[in-house]
């Protein structure tokens, strides 16, 4: 059992060397082999923080769609008074988590806030972010290389008067 | 100047709990001011938080964030003392760190 554990690192090594140079390679065309690992890396997602739509934003970040999941937590108000400080948050029960995003589906630009989680960080994060109108909210958790989503509906009173 | 950054850290010995307020305007470059002039936009893109050498939460922001942002996290892995290295930098190339001691 022992002598198999030899020829597949060494196999490993050589797909990460793959597909590194891949990566390089095509850093600078967008949206080719590059979105998938996007989130993976430390780098700005810029293009992604530019789709409108929260399918095309999701599209950007991760290149792949997220199933919906009742692991996903997502808590927000029924109610948001002030759409400009709507409080967020998600928590998971999900293992292997390595990032968290919000997306608002009516908002000029879909994509909030994206979280890279490390390893050793509890899969949960607060925040507070601005709603345009009334809309839904998209909680999406990478875990394990796949996507799950929580969605929730804030209804965004405007004028202020909390009545 | 006062940093931008305030940071509680507070660790239970095995998790520690990470909450960060910064003084941001968050513009979005969609709002006008009373004289009817588009506010540039001027947001956070990236806060890291930082400790032990290892990047434990990084966020990246768009202009959606509320101005002023907070946001709260916790870690495993750090105990009293260590210190937590907080970073951020915007879209017009701006940036601010700061240092907490985790209590």
């Amino acid at each position: 059992m022992t002598t198999t554990t030899g020829p597949v690192a060494t196999r490993r090594l050589i797909l990460q060397g793959a597909a590194c140079v891949a990566v390089l390679g095509l850093g600078n065309l967008p949206f080719a082999a590059a979105p998938a690992r996007a989130a993976a890396n430390d780098k700005y997602p810029e293009e992604a923080f530019k789709q409108k739509s929260e399918a095309d934003a999701i599209k950007a970040l991760y290149g792949k769609t997220a199933e919906p999941s009742d692991k996903v937590k997502l808590d927000a108000p029924e109610i948001a008074e002030n759409g400009g400080v709507v409080p967020v948050s998600v928590t998971t029960t999900l293992d292997k988590v390595t990032s968290i995003s919000f997306f608002v589906a009516e908002n000029p630009f879909a994509l909030a806030a994206s979280y890279k989680i490390a390893d050793g960080t509890i899969p949960g994060v607060a925040n507070r972010l601005k709603m345009a109108k009334t809309s839904n909210l998209i909680a999406i958790v990478e875990a394990d290389g796949k996507l799950y989503s929580a969605t929730k509906e804030v209804k965004v009173t405007v004028g202020g008067c909390g009545g | 100047m006062a940093s931008s950054i305030r940071v509680r850290a507070t660790s239970n010995g095995d998790i520690t709990e990470v909450q960060a307020l910064i003084q941001h305007p968050m513009d979005t470059g969609l709002a006008k001011n009373p004289a009817g002039e588009l506010i540039p936009a001027h947001y956070i893109q990236q806060l890291k938080f930082e400790c032990n050498g290892k990047d434990v939460f990084v966020a990246d922001w768009g202009t959606a964030v509320s101005k002023d942002p907070y946001v709260k996290f916790s870690f495993k892995g750090a105990k009293k003392g260590d210190d937590l290295k907080i970073s951020w930098t915007d879209n017009k190339g701006a940036s601010d760190t700061t240092t907490a001691k985790i209590a």
